[in-house]
């Protein structure tokens, strides 16, 4: 199989890449960090959370970084003030349109939401919080799901779907009131394509899939697995 | 037309409220009241959260007493799991409950309290908190310091952090203990008892000032209620509720937690955000009971300690009855320290007390728990009702300051007749009443330090017209 080499320029470096890779992925191998968080290596990039975004020359819009192809010649830039402007906001929202009370929640200190919070210095929030009211749904013997604390990431719709092949979540509703549902939104325990694998636990990145009998804190999500299982996946597709 | 005079806020307490005193056209007070002006709402929230994030919600309560909560709400949750903990895990989880006490017994006596007892009540405000005590009685200053630091580092130790720490979880604690811990903490305890023991005998030297104070701080027959061990030993973590009355007859030799509603009841008085639960059995307002220290050693036999023994014997001289006057809350909260640190000290030599064994697990297996312990400040109690998914459909609680309101109330204003008087403010004499509230050390749920920097604004008022105005703070 041939593969085409590009190069392109990121931060003003010089990188070369194989042709297909997103914007994300040669970053990373150059040891450029940028920030995300819908995106989990071994599932399918969406661009849903729009932290990854990136200015492109020749480019008026930010394009995000886990979603766009590198071409020939392109010139990226990863760090500015506009963009950190946008990141900072984006995560501002993230935290006032839910309920992230970070103090009694199972994943505090283990959270990714939380910590890139802490990566890009959010001290503070400048928009007004929604307090929205929303379900907790234990009905699981296992696991339990708490919308306050959910960020439409789609981790688990993805992971359920790719990798377990069970395509128990979902999302319903539009815009502000969205929401993940399993089995067209009925009760977690009572769905009957749930195989209880618990992969949509281990990649949710903050508290809002969490396994029972867990106090504050103690929630470690283990991802091992997924590597592994999308490369055999890969594979045998 | 009558005048009332308004302290607000109340200093040298943790949390916001303030007083008002009631007087007639001769300047004479008819009525003064309580009124904690903050509102939380914590048994509203918690409802539709999972059972087991309780300890961990309810403990944000407080930054003072954040253990206590963790540990009533932990046994609410044992009763949910329907589990008997691990005996270590109880041990352990006494160890942390007693810290707690000594690091609040210390915060309340030496850091709130003891400017008034060793400076003076009508000493100058300026320096009537700890800095000035750090001046004058540099060494009470440094020993209340050190017990505080103590009961706080061993908080930390054991459960990785001083303030809000989760290590108390339902079905037990999360960490064993280490050797090295234990016997860290081990060495560290006689010296904290010397301090105890010196401040103990201080505070008995000081008495001889203060007769008009125990006379007037809220002294007055009531009942008292308090844990007590099955062989009627002072307890703090589990225990039958005992009841006696200003004699020290039995009134009640053990109340259930889980059939507390049928001898206390809650009224709600319209110029509070604070309960105000009674006797059911004498019914409101008359049925007023005392919980805390002085509660606490008015209810038991003995400590089962030898040294707080030997103080208990020496409290229990003061009166053949119960010990009634609230003065002495700050007397039983010494005794109490060196309690505190005998019985850690016990605890951590028990065999088995480094076991791994320290988690119980399981689901929720009934519908209903209530959890009772004792907080540095008296009885507190949890009870939770969940749904079939372990989601809390209900909760109420009680805390220590609580049971108290209906003394608090009575407590100010015997204080505020023997005090205050005319239409002139005395300084000393609004520092009496506001000290009555600080015998009983209220935590008014919250984690507000006010070390004498708080203002406070009192009015003495004769309708609208202001006839006197003083600002400190």
């Amino acid at each position: 199989m041939n593969v085409r080499i590009v190069t392109l320029s990121i931060d003003g470096r010089d990188v070369g890449a194989r042709e297909g890779q997103t914007i994300l992925e040669v970053a990373g191998e150059n040891g450029i960090e940028i920030p995300t968080m819908c995106n989990l290596t071994g599932l399918k990039p969406i661009g849903a959370c729009r932290l990854c975004v990136v200015e492109v020359a020749g480019s008026r819009k930010l394009l995000s970084a886990c979603t766009t192809g590198v071409t020939e010649g392109m010139q990226v830039t990863t760090d500015s003030e506009r963009l950190r402007n946008y990141r900072r906001t984006i995560l501002e929202f993230l935290f006032t349109e839910g309920n992230h009370t970070c103090a009694v929640c199972v994943s505090n200190g283990k959270c990714e939401l939380q910590e890139l919070a802490r990566k890009l210095g959010m001290n503070h929030v400048d928009v007004p919080y929604r307090y929205p009211r929303r379900d907790v749904d234990a009905t699981h013997p296992r696991f339990v799901l708490d919308h306050n604390r959910c960020i439409l990431c789609t981790r688990c719709v993805r992971v359920c779907d790719e990798i377990e092949g069970a395509h128990t979540w979902d999302v319903m509703g539009r815009g502000i009131d969205s929401k993940v549902i399993t089995d067209l939104h009925q009760p977690w325990g009572s769905s009957t394509s749930c195989t209880s694998c618990g992969k949509c636990v281990h990649v949710c990145p903050t508290g809002a899939l969490f396994e029972k009998g867990h106090s504050v804190a103690e929630m470690a999500k283990r991802r091992q697995f997924l590597p592994y299982l999308s490369t055999m996946r890969g594979a045998k597709e | 037309m009558a005048n009332t005079i308004t302290i607000d806020p109340v200093t040298r307490i943790e949390g916001h409220s303030k007083i008002t005193i009631y007087m007639d056209d001769q300047g004479a007070v008819t009525d003064a009241r309580f009124h904690v002006t903050q509102f939380r709402g914590f048994e509203k929230f918690c409802e539709g959260r999972p059972f087991y994030e309780m300890p961990a919600l309810t403990a944000r309560t407080c930054g003072i007493c954040p253990v206590s909560h963790l540990v009533a709400s932990a046994k609410a949750c044992d009763e949910l799991m329907a589990v008997r903990i691990p005996e270590t895990a109880v041990k352990l989880r006494k160890i942390i409950n007693l810290s707690q006490l000594i690091q609040s017994h210390a915060l309340s006596f030496f850091h709130l309290s003891s400017p008034d007892l060793l400076l003076g009540m009508d000493a100058d405000p300026n320096s009537r908190n700890i800095l000035g005590l750090l001046k004058s009685h540099p060494e009470a200053a440094r020993d209340g310091i050190a017990l505080r630091k103590f009961g706080q580092s061993v908080i930390e130790r054991l459960a990785g952090k001083r303030i809000h720490p989760a290590w108390v979880v339902p079905g037990g604690v999360s960490r064993p203990l280490t050797a090295e811990l234990r016997d860290e903490i081990l060495e560290e305890i006689p010296p904290m008892l010397e301090i105890a023991q010196r401040s103990l005998e201080t505070f008995q030297g000081l008495y001889e000032g203060f007769e008009r104070e125990i006379e007037t701080f809220a002294n007055f027959p009531s009942l008292f209620m308090g844990l007590v061990t099955d062989n009627d030993n002072l307890e703090h973590y589990d225990g039958k509720l005992r009841v006696v009355d200003a004699n020290r007859n039995i009134v009640h030799a053990g109340i259930h937690p889980a059939s507390y509603q049928e001898f206390i009841a809650e009224a709600v008085e319209p110029d509070s955000y604070l309960k105000s639960p009674y006797y059911r059995k004498i019914g409101y307002p008359d049925g007023l009971y005392r919980v805390g220290p002085l509660a606490r050693l008015n209810v038991c036999e003995r400590c089962g300690t030898p040294l707080a023994d030997e103080a208990l014997r020496t409290f229990r001289r003061l009166s053949p009855g119960a010990v009634l006057s609230s003065f002495h809350y700050h007397y039983a909260r010494l005794i109490e320290i060196i309690y505190g640190l005998e019985k850690t000290r016990d605890l951590l030599r028990e065999p088995d007390i480094l076991d791994a064994h320290v988690r119980a697990h399981a689901e929720p297996n009934r519908f209903e728990g209530v959890g009772m312990s004792e907080a540095p400040r008296g009885m507190l109690l949890h009870h939770y009702r969940i749904d079939e998914q372990g989601l809390i459909s209900w909760s109420n609680l009680i805390i220590a300051t609580g049971h108290n309101n209906l003394a608090m109330n009575r407590g100010i204003t015997q204080a505020a007749k023997a005090f205050v008087k005319g239409d002139k403010l005395e300084e000393g004499a609004l520092n009496r009443v506001e000290a009555v509230i600080r015998c009983y050390d209220p935590c008014l749920s919250c984690s507000t330090h006010a070390i004498g920097q708080m203002p406070l604004l009192i009015e003495l008022r004769n309708g609208n017209n202001v006839l006197d105005r003083k600002h400190r703070g």
